[in-house]
C-alpha cells in the first residue's frame, strides 16, 4: 500500500466560548486520501466539512484554531509548517475551488490575467509566456474560443464559465490535491453535470486527488471512490462509495440516505414520506463522544 | 454611467484652472513679478489690465494665472501624499488587524482631533516657509479620512470571495493588497482625493495669507489676498479676483468630487423614474 497523500490524524478544532470554555468543532477527525483518489466528505451544514478543508489549507481565521492532531501532506505536517512554506503549497500543490463562482473572481481584471498570475506566481514564468499558458488552460476546461475569452472580465461570463475559470486557476499548476468545497451548489443542474465531469476528467488526467465536499449525495456518488460522513464534528462513517450507499452502517448515514428521493420509488412502494431527520440542530455540546445522534430523533419508518 | 450637471460644472471649472496653470506662461499678458510699475498701481479693470492692477502695479489677471500653478501643485501633490499615507496605513491596518490596526486607529483619531490648519502651521514653523514645506505640511495633515475610508473598504473587501480565493491560490499578503483590494477601492479613494484638493487649495490660501506659504513677490492666491487687504477700499478688484479664483476652483474640485462619488458609489446613485 502506498503512503497516503493527505493523512489527517485526530484533528481537533475548537472555538472559544466565553472566557474559559472551549467549544469543540472537530472532535478528532481522521481520514486519508491516496494520491489520485477522489474522496467525498458529506454532512449537513455545520458538521465541520468546510472547517476541515480550511484547516488543510491553513486558512483558519481567528478565533478558530487547531487544538490537536496532525495534517500530513506527503508526510509533512502542515500545521507545523512556516507561513511562507504553506503559502508556497497553496495554489501550487494544494488548490481549492469554492461554492460561489459569481464572487470568486476579481471583477477588475480579465480572467486571462487572473489565470496567468498563477503561472507567474508559482512557476516564475514571464507574463508573456503565462498569458499563452492561460489560453491553453482555458482551452483545457473547455471554454469555447479561449483566445477571445481570456480578454473577458468576469461579469461578461456566466456562472458555469466562471466556475470553469476557477477550475482552470486551481489546476493551473497541476496540484496534487484539489479541495472542492461544494463547487456545483450554485450552478443549475445541467451546468452542474458538465462541471462535475470536467473536474473528474481533468483530475484523472493529472493524477490530482480530490477532496470533494458536498451535502449532495448524488454528486458525491458520481465522482468519489470513497466517502466519509461527518456529523457534528465527528467522522461517523467512512467507506467505499458503493458499499456506503448499499449498506450504511451508521444511523445518521441511514437517515441521510433515507432523506434522498429515489427515482421510481413511488411507483414501487406507493406514496411514501421521505425520512426526516429532526431539523432542529440540537445543542451540540450534548452530542459528544458517543457518536450517536440521540438528542435528535429519527422520524419516519424507513430504514 | 450617468454624470449629472454638477459633475460637468465641476469638471469645467477644474479644467479651466488646469489650463490656466499650464498655459499661464503663454497666455498671460505680463510677467507676474517683474512687470511691476508703480505708475500703473491700483488701476481698475480695463482693456489692458483685465482684472485691474494691485498696489505695485502688477497685472492681477497675470498673477491669478500664475497663482493657479501654485494652487494646482499644492492640491495635487498634497493629495497624492495624503492618499499614499492614508491608503498604506488604512489598507494594512484593515488587512492585518491586531495591534497594528489599533495603532493606526489611535493615530488617525489623534490626527482628527488636532485641527489640521494648526498642525500644518506647526509643521511650517519647523520647516520654514516655502513651497516644498507647504507641500509636506499639507501632505501630512489630511490623510486621516482617506485612512479611515481605506481601512473600512479593506475590511469589507476582505470578506469578498475573490480575496479569499486569492488566499487559497497562494497569493501573498502584499500581492492580495495590490491586485485584489487596492483596485477595488480606488473609487472612494479617488473621490476623497478630489474633495481633498479643494480643502488643500483653501489651506494653501490660508497659510499664504498668514505669510507662511508662498513668499512674495511670487504670486499665490492667498498671498495676493494679503497684499490686497490694505487696499481693499482703494482697489477692491485686487482682492475680489483672487478670492473669486479660490472660490471657483474649490467649488470646482468639490463638485467634481461629488459627481465622481455619485457615479462611482452605487449606494449614492440617485434613481430617476
Amino acid at each position: 500500500m502506498t503512503t497516503p497523500l493527505l493523512d489527517i490524524r485526530d484533528l481537533r478544532l475548537s472555538v472559544p466560548l466565553g472566557r474559559f470554555a472551549l467549544h469543540p468543532l472537530l472532535k478528532g477527525v481522521s481520514f486519508q486520501i491516496m494520491p489520485g483518489e477522489a474522496y467525498g466528505l458529506v454532512g449537513e451544514s455545520g458538521s465541520g466539512k468546510s472547517v476541515t478543508s480550511l484547516a488543510v489549507m491553513g486558512l483558519l481565521k481567528k478565533p478558530l484554531a487547531v487544538s490537536g492532531g496532525q495534517i500530513l501532506f506527503k508526510g509533512q505536517n502542515l500545521l507545523a509548517l512556516p507561513k511562507r512554506e504553506m503559502r508556497r503549497l497553496r495554489g501550487n500543490r494544494i488548490a481549492m475551488i469554492f461554492q460561489e463562482p459569481m464572487t470568486a473572481l476579481n471583477p477588475l481584471s480579465t480572467v486571462g490575467r487572473q489565470i496567468a498570475e498563477m503561472f507567474v506566481l508559482h512557476q516564475g514564468k514571464s507574463w508573456g509566456e503565462a498569458e499563452k499558458l492561460a489560453v491553453e488552460a482555458l482551452d483545457n476546461v473547455r471554454v469555447p474560443n479561449p483566445d477571445r475569452r481570456v480578454r473577458n472580465y468576469p461579469h461578461q461570463m456566466s456562472g458555469g464559465l466562471r466556475q470553469r475559470v476557477m477550475i482552470a486557476m486551481a489546476l493551473a499548476c497541476s496540484p496534487d490535491l484539489l479541495i472542492a468545497d461544494e463547487p456545483t451548489t450554485a450552478l443549475d443542474v445541467t451546468v452542474q453535470a458538465e462541471v462535475l465531469r470536467l473536474i473528474k476528467e481533468l483530475c484523472a488526467a493529472r493524477g490530482t486527488a480530490v477532496l470533494f465536499i458536498s451535502h449532495d449525495l448524488g454528486v458525491i456518488a458520481s465522482i468519489c471512490q470513497r466517502v466519509g460522513v461527518m456529523y457534528s464534528g465527528c467522522l461517523v462513517e467512512e467507506n467505499e462509495t458503493r458499499a456506503l450507499f448499499a449498506s450504511p452502517r451508521h444511523e445518521y448515514t441511514r437517515g441521510l440516505l433515507g432523506a434522498l428521493p429515489r427515482l421510481g420509488s413511488r411507483s414501487e412502494h406507493g406514496r411514501q414520506r421521505l425520512v426526516d431527520i429532526d431539523s432542529i440542530i440540537a445543542d451540540r455540546s450534548k452530542l459528544t463522544e458517543s457518536r450517536f445522534i440521540t438528542p435528535r430523533e429519527l422520524d419516519g419508518s424507513q430504514p | 454611467m450617468r454624470l449629472g450637471f454638477n459633475f460637468w460644472l465641476g469638471a469645467t471649472l477644474t479644467v479651466l484652472v488646469i489650463f490656466a496653470g499650464i498655459l499661464a506662461h503663454w497666455i498671460a499678458p505680463f510677467d507676474p513679478v517683474l512687470d511691476a510699475d508703480l505708475m500703473n498701481s491700483e488701476l481698475p479693470p480695463d482693456a489692458t489690465f483685465w482684472f485691474g492692477t494691485d498696489g505695485q502695479g502688477r497685472d492681477v489677471f497675470t498673477r491669478i494665472l500664475y497663482g493657479a500653478q501654485i494652487s494646482l501643485t499644492v492640491g495635487i501633490v498634497s493629495q497624492v501624499i495624503n492618499s499614499i499615507i492614508g491608503v498604506t496605513l488604512g489598507m494594512t491596518a484593515g488587512y492585518w488587524g491586531g495591534w497594528w490596526d489599533d495603532l493606526v486607529n489611535g493615530l488617525t483619531n489623534v490626527m482628527l482631533a488636532i485641527p489640521s490648519l494648526i498642525f500644518a502651521l506647526a509643521v511650517m514653523a519647523v520647516l520654514g516657509p516655502g513651497l516644498p514645506s507647504l507641500l509636506i505640511a499639507l501632505g501630512l495633515t489630511n490623510w486621516s479620512w482617506t485612512c479611515r475610508i481605506a481601512r473600512s473598504s479593506t475590511l469589507s473587501l476582505k470578506s469578498q470571495g475573490y480575496v479569499q480565493a486569492a488566499q487559497t491560490l497562494g497569493y501573498g499578503d502584499l500581492r492580495i493588497m495590490f491586485t485584489q483590494i487596492l483596485p477595488n477601492m480606488m473609487g472612494p479613494i479617488l473621490v476623497m482625493a478630489t474633495l481633498g484638493m479643494g480643502s488643500a487649495v483653501l489651506a494653501e490660501a490660508a497659510l499664504s495669507f498668514l505669510g507662511l506659504g508662498i513668499q512674495p513677490p511670487f504670486p499665490s492666491w492667498g498671498s495676493m489676498l494679503t497684499d490686497a487687504r490694505q487696499l481693499i477700499q482703494l482697489a477692491p478688484w485686487a482682492a475680489l479676483f483672487p478670492g473669486l479664483a479660490i472660490f471657483l476652483s474649490v467649488l470646482g474640485f468639490n463638485l467634481l468630487g461629488d459627481g465622481l462619488r455619485d457615479s462611482l458609489d452605487p449606494h449614492m446613485r440617485t434613481r430617476k423614474p
